[in-house]
C-alpha cells in the first residue's frame, strides 16, 4: 500500500479534477439562474451535455487543417497535465517536483496559443476577432500572473506549489500586505483568464461580446466537447493558493468540495452583479492587476532589510 | 586543439577565394555549401571536445610586428564557437536548397564562408588588433552579402545604414580596447586582465562596450539597423546575421565586462538591467506592428537580445555582491538563452525563406492557407514559434525559468537600485514573453493558416529536401533541448567556473532527469517528465474519445454564424490582428492614431481607416544625428568651391596659426 | 515584530492600494467610495497604533477619522456632486496606464526615499512613515492629472489622510493638533464647495480646462 499510495492520490487527483469540472460549471449556472428568478438547469446538466456532444457528428469547415483537428486534443492535454500539478486535497503529490508555478502557467499559456491558432485556422472573421482579443487580453493577464507567482515565491521561498501550500498551512505565514495585493491581482487574472464576466461572456452569441466564443465558434462534436471540458477545469486553480488543508485525505476531499462550492456561488453572484466591460477597458483593469502583482513583488523585495 | 580549429578557419578562407571561382559553374553552390557545412560541423565538435579541457593559446607571426596575433581558446570561446557552428552548420545545409534560386551567386558565394571564417575569428582572438580585425572581417562580409540583392527595395540603403552602425561599433570597441590597455600600452588581452584602472575609467569601458557590441546586438537605441539589414540578405544569410551574429557581440560583452574589466559595481548592473528590460520589451512590440515576415523576426531578435542582457545584467548584479553562485545560475540562463535563440531563430529565418522561395512573398498580408500546401515546413515553423514563444516542453521555457529562478534568488541585495529595478525587470520579462506569444500567433495565424489570399499563395509548393532538413534538424534540437536541459547546463559549467569561480549543481546525476538550480525544495523541472506526461495525455485522450464518440466526420462550408463569405479578404490581417494591441501599448509607445473615414449612409464608397505611427527612437537619436551631420557637411562644403586665391589663403593662414601656437606653448 | 507588525504593515499597505485605487478610477461616485475605503482604513489604523502606543486619545483621532473622513465629507461630496449634476464619465489628462505606472514609480521613490533615511526608528513606525509619503505624493498625482475639479478635492483629502498616518505613526501626537487639523480641513473644505457652486452658477461647469478657456489663456 504504502508503493501504490503515492500513485493513487496522483491519479485520483488527476480525475477527480476531470470530474468534478462540469459539476462547477452546473453549480455556476444554477446560481446564476436562481438569482434571476429562474429555476435553471440541473446542477448535472454540463454532464449530459456532455454526453451528448459525444454522439453528434463531427462537422469539419473545408479548409480546415491538421492542426485544427489536432487543436483540441493537445489543449485538453496541456491543461489536464497542469491541472495534474496542482494540489487540490492533498499537497506532496507524486510528480509535483517535475513543474512548478510557472510550469503550470506556461502550460496553460501553450494551451491558449494552440487555441488561439485553431482560431484563426478556418480563415473566418470570427476566429480572427477572438485571437486577436485573447492575445490582447492574455498579454496583461500572463504578466499579472507572473508578478503574483513571483511575490508569492518571495513569501514561501519557494516556487513548488506543494511547498508554497504547505507554507500557507503554517504559522510563519503571517498577515502580509503582499499577499492582499497578490489576492486582488490574482483574483482579477483569474476572471479574466476564465473568460467570465466582466471581461468575456461565455454565453453570448453575439460578435461584439465574444472572445473565447468566438475562437471556438467552428467546432462541433467531440472537438467541441474537449474545449467545453477544458472551460470548465481551470477554474479550482484559484482556489488552492489562498490557502489549503492537508493531512488526512478524506478530510481533504470534503474541504476541497466544500471551498469548490462557495467558490462557485460568490462567482455566480459576482457574475450577476456586475456588467460586461467594454473591451477596451478590459487592459485597464488586467493593467491594474499587473501593477498590483509588480507592487506586491516591489514591497517584498524592499522590506526585506527592514 | 586551437590549432586543429585553425585549420577549419583557413579552409573556410579559402573556401571563400574558391567561391569567386566557382560561383559561375553550376555545381559550384553546392561545393561551397556542403564544404562549409562540414567545416562548421567538424569545428563544432572541436569546439565541444574543448568545452571540458583547460584553453589552449597560440601565437601566430602575422599582423602587427611587435604584437603578433594572439589566438586563444578558452570555455567561453568553445561554447560560442559550438553555438555558431550549430548556426553555421544548419544555414549552409539549408542554403545547399535554397541556394537554387540565385540569381546572382558571384555576388553572395564568395562572402559566405568568408562570413563564417570571420566569426569564428572573433571568438578566438585573445589581443585587441586580432578581435578588431576579424570583428571588421566579419562586418565587412556581411554587409557584402548585404548588399547582394542590390536592385531591391530599400536594400542599398539598408546597406549604408549597416556599415555606418558597424563603423561605430568598431570605433567605439577600439576605443575600449584602447582605454582597457592603459598606460603601458599591453594590446594581448592577458595584460588587460592583469592591469589595474580606476573607477572612472572602468565605468567609461563599459559604456564603450554596451556601444560597441549592444550596437551589434541589438540593444536599443542602436538597433535600427538590424531590422533594415537582416531582412535584406539572402535567408540563410539572415539567419546567421539574427541568431549567430547577434551573439558573437554578446560574446565581445561578455568578454570585455566578465573577464577583461574585473569586478563590475553595482549600478552598472543597474544599467545593463534597465537596458535589457526596456529591449526587450520595445523589441516584441515593434515586431507586433510588422506585417513583412522577415522584418517581424528581426525585430524579434531585438526582444531576445535584451532577454540576454537582463540575465547578463543580473549576472553582474550578483558578482558585484559576492553573491557567485547566483551569477552563475543567471549566467547560465542568459548562454543557455543564447544557444536556444540561436535554434529557434535560424529556424523561423528557415521557415520565412521557404515562403519566399516558395511564393515569392514576405508580406504576410499576401500570403494564407500556407499549413495546406507546404506541409512540413508549416509543422517545422510551428515548432519554431512554440519554441520562441517559450512553450513548455521546448527549449525557450526552459531559460526562460532560469532567468526567473535568478530574478527570485536573493531578495536582499543592500543596493536600492537593484532592489528596485530587479522586481522591475522580473515585470518587463513576463510582459516580452506575453506579448512574443501574441506576435507569433499572429505570423503563424495570418501567413499559414486560414484561406489563400493572393493566387501565389493558392499555388505555393513545398520545398526542396535540404532546406526541409536543416528545418527538421533544427526543430528537433529545439523538442531535445527542452526535454534534457540538464546536458546543456552541465556543459555550461566550465564557462561560468571559468569566469565567476562557480558553477550551478551538477545536473545530470539528479534523477529521471530534471533539473533543480539551486535546491529541490526551491524549485525544480523536469522537461522529460512532462513531455511525457503530455504524451500520455494527448495519447489517452485520443483513445477515450475515439473509443465513445461518435467516429462521423463531415466537410461542410465554415460555420461562420450563418454568413460565410467566400472572399478572403474578409479574414483578419496582420494589421487587424495587432490592433487591440496597437491601440493598448501603442498609442503611448509609438503614438499610432488611427482614424476612420466613414461615408454617409447610402454613399457606396468604401469605408477606409488608415493608421500612422512614428518610430521615437529613430525621431529621438537618429534624425537629430543625421540633421546635424547633414547640416555640418552642407556648411563644409563650402571649402570645395572657393577660389585659388582663397585657398592659398586657408595655406597662409594655417602656417601662421602653427607657428603662433609654438611661440605661445614655448 | 510578529503581529503587530503586519497588522500595521497590512492597514498601511491597504490605504496604498486604495490610493492607487482612485488613481484607476474615471468615475465620479467609485472614487468618493474608494476615497471614504481609504480614510476607513486610516481609521482602523489609527486604531491599531492607539493600541500599540497605549496612548488613548488617539483613539479619538480614530473616531474622528472614522465620522468625518470616512462618512461625512464622502456623504457631503456625494450630495455636491448630484447638485452639481455631474454624473459623466471623467477623463484623466494622461491615460490611465502610464498614470497608475507614476503612481508605482511613487511608491518606489518615496520607499527608497524614506526607510534609509528612517534606518534607526522602530520598524512599525518607518514603514508608516514610508508608505504615507507614497500615500501623499499619490494624492498629488490624482490632483494633478484630473481635470474635475471635485477630484481634485478627492486628492487633496487623499493628501491629508496620508499626513494624519505619518502623524500618527511618528508616536506622541497631542490631541490638539489632530482638532485643528480637521477644523481647517473643514474649512477649506466649505470654502472649496462654496467656490464650486459658484464656479457653476457662473459658467455652467466645474471642469477646469474651461475655466481656462474662459480665462482667455488657451485658444
Amino acid at each position: 500500500m504504502a508503493v501504490i499510495g503515492p500513485w493513487l492520490v496522483q491519479g485520483g487527483q488527476m480525475a477527480l479534477v476531470l470530474l468534478a469540472a462540469p459539476l462547477l460549471t452546473g453549480l455556476i449556472r444554477k446560481v446564476k439562474a436562481r438569482l434571476q428568478r429562474r429555476r435553471g438547469a440541473s446542477v448535472l446538466q454540463p454532464y449530459r451535455d456532455l454526453r451528448r456532444l459525444l454522439g453528434k457528428e463531427v462537422v469539419l469547415a473545408e479548409n480546415a487543417s491538421w492542426l485544427f483537428r489536432t487543436a483540441p486534443y493537445l489543449i485538453f492535454a496541456f491543461t489536464w497535465v497542469a491541472a495534474s500539478l496542482v494540489p487540490t486535497f492533498a499537497t506532496g503529490l507524486l510528480f509535483s517536483w517535475t513543474g512548478d508555478l510557472i510550469a503550470i502557467i506556461a502550460l496553460l499559456g501553450a494551451a491558449r496559443f494552440l487555441l488561439a491558432l485553431a482560431g484563426m485556422d478556418v480563415g473566418t472573421s470570427f476566429g480572427g476577432i477572438g485571437a486577436s482579443r485573447e492575445v490582447m487580453f492574455a498579454s496583461l493577464a500572463e504578466p499579472a500572473m507572473l508578478m503574483v507567482i513571483l511575490s508569492l515565491a518571495l513569501i514561501a521561498g519557494s516556487t513548488q506549489l506543494s511547498t508554497i501550500a504547505q507554507f500557507m498551512l503554517s504559522p510563519e505565514a503571517g498577515l502580509r500586505v503582499s499577499l492582499a495585493l497578490a489576492l486582488v491581482a490574482f483574483v482579477i487574472v483569474a476572471i479574466a483568464e476564465n473568460a467570465r464576466i466582466p471581461v468575456d461572456n461565455p454565453a453570448t452569441h453575439l460578435e461584439l461580446t465574444m472572445v473565447h466564443e468566438a475562437m471556438v465558434l467552428e467546432y462541433s462534436g467531440r472537438q467541441l466537447l474537449m474545449i467545453s471540458a477544458i472551460a470548465c477545469i481551470f477554474f479550482p486553480f484559484g482556489l488552492v493558493i489562498g490557502a489549503s488543508e492537508a493531512g488526512r485525505y478524506f478530510v481533504g476531499l470534503g474541504a476541497y468540495a466544500l471551498k469548490l462550492a462557495v467558490a462557485g456561488t460568490l462567482l455566480g453572484i459576482f457574475e450577476m452583479s456586475i456588467a460586461k466591460m467594454r473591451v477596451f477597458r478590459v487592459p485597464n483593469l488586467l493593467g491594474g492587476a499587473l501593477m498590483l502583482g509588480l507592487l506586491a513583488t516591489l514591497l517584498l523585495f524592499v522590506s526585506v532589510g527592514l | 586543439m586551437i590549432v586543429a580549429l585553425l585549420i577549419c578557419i583557413v579552409g573556410l578562407l579559402g573556401l571563400g577565394i574558391a567561391g569567386v571561382a566557382l560561383a559561375l559553374r553550376p555545381t559550384g553552390r553546392a561545393v561551397v555549401y556542403g564544404c562549409a557545412a562540414g567545416l562548421c560541423g567538424v569545428i563544432g565538435v572541436l569546439a565541444l571536445v574543448a568545452l571540458g579541457r583547460p584553453p589552449s593559446t597560440i601565437v601566430l607571426p602575422l599582423g602587427l610586428p611587435w604584437v603578433g596575433a594572439h589566438l586563444r581558446l578558452d570555455a567561453l570561446s568553445s561554447f560560442f564557437a559550438f553555438v555558431v557552428s550549430v548556426g553555421g552548420a544548419g544555414a549552409s545545409v539549408y542554403a545547399l536548397g535554397y541556394g537554387r534560386h540565385e540569381e546572382a551567386p558571384q555576388r553572395v558565394l564568395p562572402f559566405y564562408p568568408v562570413f563564417l571564417a570571420g566569426l569564428f575569428l572573433v571568438l578566438l582572438a585573445d589581443d585587441a588588433f586580432t578581435f578588431l580585425f576579424s570583428w571588421e572581417l566579419m562586418s565587412l562580409a556581411s554587409w557584402a552579402l548585404v548588399v547582394s540583392y542590390h536592385r531591391e527595395g530599400d536594400n542599398t540603403r539598408a546597406g549604408y545604414i549597416y556599415l555606418l552602425m558597424a563603423a561605430f561599433s568598431g570605433l567605439t570597441l577600439l576605443l575600449g580596447f584602447g582605454l582597457l590597455s592603459g598606460a603601458t600600452g599591453g594590446y594581448a588581452f592577458d595584460a588587460m586582465r592583469a592591469a589595474h584602472r580606476s573607477e572612472g575609467v572602468a565605468a567609461f569601458v563599459l559604456a564603450l562596450a554596451l556601444l560597441g557590441a549592444g550596437s551589434k546586438a541589438g540593444l536599443v537605441p542602436l538597433h535600427a539597423w538590424l531590422p533594415l539589414a537582416h531582412p535584406a540578405a539572402p535567408s540563410h544569410v539572415s539567419a546567421l546575421m539574427s541568431g549567430v551574429m547577434t551573439k558573437v557581440a554578446v560574446y565581445a560583452f561578455v568578454r570585455i565586462v566578465f573577464d577583461l574589466l574585473g569586478l563590475p559595481s553595482w549600478w552598472s548592473a543597474v544599467v545593463v538591467l534597465a537596458l535589457g528590460g526596456i529591449t526587450a520589451v520595445l523589441g516584441v512590440l515593434y515586431a507586433l506592428m510588422q506585417h513583412d515576415l522577415k522584418r517581424l523576426l528581426a525585430y524579434h531578435t531585438v526582444e531576445n537580445i535584451g532577454i540576454i542582457f537582463i540575465g547578463l545584467g543580473l549576472a553582474m548584479a550578483f558578482r558585484a555582491n559576492g553573491f557567485a553562485v547566483g551569477a552563475a545560475l543567471a549566467l547560465t540562463a542568459a548562454l543557455f538563452h543564447v544557444f536556444n535563440h540561436a535554434v529557434f531563430k535560424s529556424l523561423l529565418f528557415f521557415g520565412s525563406g521557404a515562403v519566399l522561395s516558395a511564393t515569392g512573398e514576405r508580406d504576410m498580408e499576401h500570403l494564407g492557407g500556407l499549413i495546406h500546401r507546404m506541409r512540413l515546413s508549416s509543422f517545422a515553423f510551428l515548432i519554431g514559434c512554440a519554441a520562441i514563444s517559450a512553450l513548455p516542453p521546448l527549449n525557450g521555457f526552459v531559460s526562460e525559468w532560469l532567468t526567473f529562478q535568478a530574478i527570485l534568488l536573493r531578495p536582499g541585495l543592500p543596493q536600492w537600485g537593484l532592489k528596485i529595478m530587479i522586481p522591475a525587470d522580473g515585470a518587463l520579462l513576463a510582459l516580452a514573453a506575453a506579448l512574443a506569444a501574441a506576435c507569433f500567433v499572429k505570423a503563424y495565424g495570418v501567413t499559414y493558416l486560414g484561406r489563400p489570399r493572393t493566387a501565389v499563395a493558392a499555388n505555393a509548393t513545398e520545398v526542396d529536401q535540404w532546406s526541409l532538413g536543416a528545418m527538421m534538424g533544427f526543430a528537433a534540437l529545439c523538442l531535445l533541448a527542452g526535454i534534457f536541459p540538464g546536458v546543456m547546463i552541465d556543459a555550461l559549467a566550465p564557462v561560468s567556473q571559468a569566469l565567476l569561480g562557480a558553477r550551478m549543481p551538477t545536473q545530470l546525476a539528479l534523477p529521471w532527469l530534471s533539473i533543480i538550480p539551486v535546491a529541490a525544495s526551491r524549485s525544480s523541472y523536469n522537461g522529460l517528465l512532462i513531455f511525457a506526461f503530455i504524451a500520455a495525455s494527448t495519447g489517452l485522450t485520443v483513445w477515450a474519445i475515439h473509443r465513445f464518440a461518435s467516429r462521423a466526420v463531415r466537410r461542410g462550408p465554415a460555420w461562420d454564424c450563418g454568413f460565410p463569405d467566400p472572399s478572403p479578404a474578409t479574414q483578419y490581417t496582420a494589421d487587424s490582428f495587432a490592433q487591440p494591441i496597437r491601440r493598448v501599448f501603442g498609442t503611448v509607445v509609438f503614438r499610432t492614431h488611427e482614424t476612420v473615414v466613414m461615408p454617409p449612409p447610402g454613399d457606396l464608397a468604401p469605408a477606409r481607416i488608415e493608421k500612422s505611427s512614428r518610430d521615437l527612437v529613430w525621431e529621438t537619436f537618429y534624425a537629430p544625428v543625421a540633421r546635424v551631420v547633414t547640416a555640418t557637411v552642407d556648411a563644409l562644403n563650402q571649402l570645395q568651391f572657393l577660389t585659388i586665391r582663397r585657398y592659398l589663403a586657408f595655406v597662409f593662414l594655417a602656417l601662421v596659426a602653427l607657428l603662433l601656437a609654438l611661440a605661445l606653448w614655448q | 515584530m510578529g503581529l503587530s507588525f503586519d497588522v500595521a504593515h497590512m492597514l498601511a499597505g491597504l490605504m496604498v492600494l486604495a490610493g492607487l485605487m482612485m488613481l484607476y478610477q474615471d468615475r465620479l461616485y467609485p472614487l468618493l467610495h474608494v476615497l471614504a475605503l481609504q480614510a476607513g482604513l486610516l481609521a482602523l489604523s489609527v486604531a491599531w497604533q492607539a493600541h500599540l502606543q497605549a496612548a488613548p486619545h488617539l483613539y479619538i483621532t480614530a473616531v474622528i477619522a472614522l465620522l468625518f473622513k470616512a462618512a461625512f465629507i464622502p456623504w457631503a461630496l456625494r450630495r455636491m456632486v448630484f447638485r452639481l449634476g455631474i454624473h459623466r464619465e471623467i477623463e484623466p489628462v494622461v491615460g490611465i496606464g502610464p498614470t497608475m505606472l507614476a503612481g508605482m514609480g511613487l511608491v518606489a521613490l518615496s520607499l527608497e526615499v524614506m526607510l534609509p533615511v528612517t534606518a534607526q526608528a522602530d520598524p512599525v513606525a518607518r514603514q508608516d512613515i514610508a508608505l504615507a509619503l507614497s500615500i501623499v505624493l499619490i494624492g498629488l498625482l490624482l490632483m494633478v492629472s484630473r481635470r474635475n475639479a471635485v477630484s481634485q478635492v478627492v486628492g487633496f483629502l487623499a493628501i491629508d489622510n496620508g499626513i494624519s498616518l505619518a502623524a500618527t505613526g511618528a508616536q506622541g501626537m497631542p490631541l490638539v493638533v489632530e482638532i485643528s487639523v480637521a477644523f481647517s480641513i473643514l474649512v477649506a473644505f466649505i470654502v472649496i464647495g462654496v467656490f464650486l457652486f459658484r464656479i457653476r452658477e457662473r459658467f455652467d461647469t466645474v471642469d477646469v480646462a474651461a475655466l481656462d478657456r474662459f480665462r482667455g489663456e488657451q485658444p
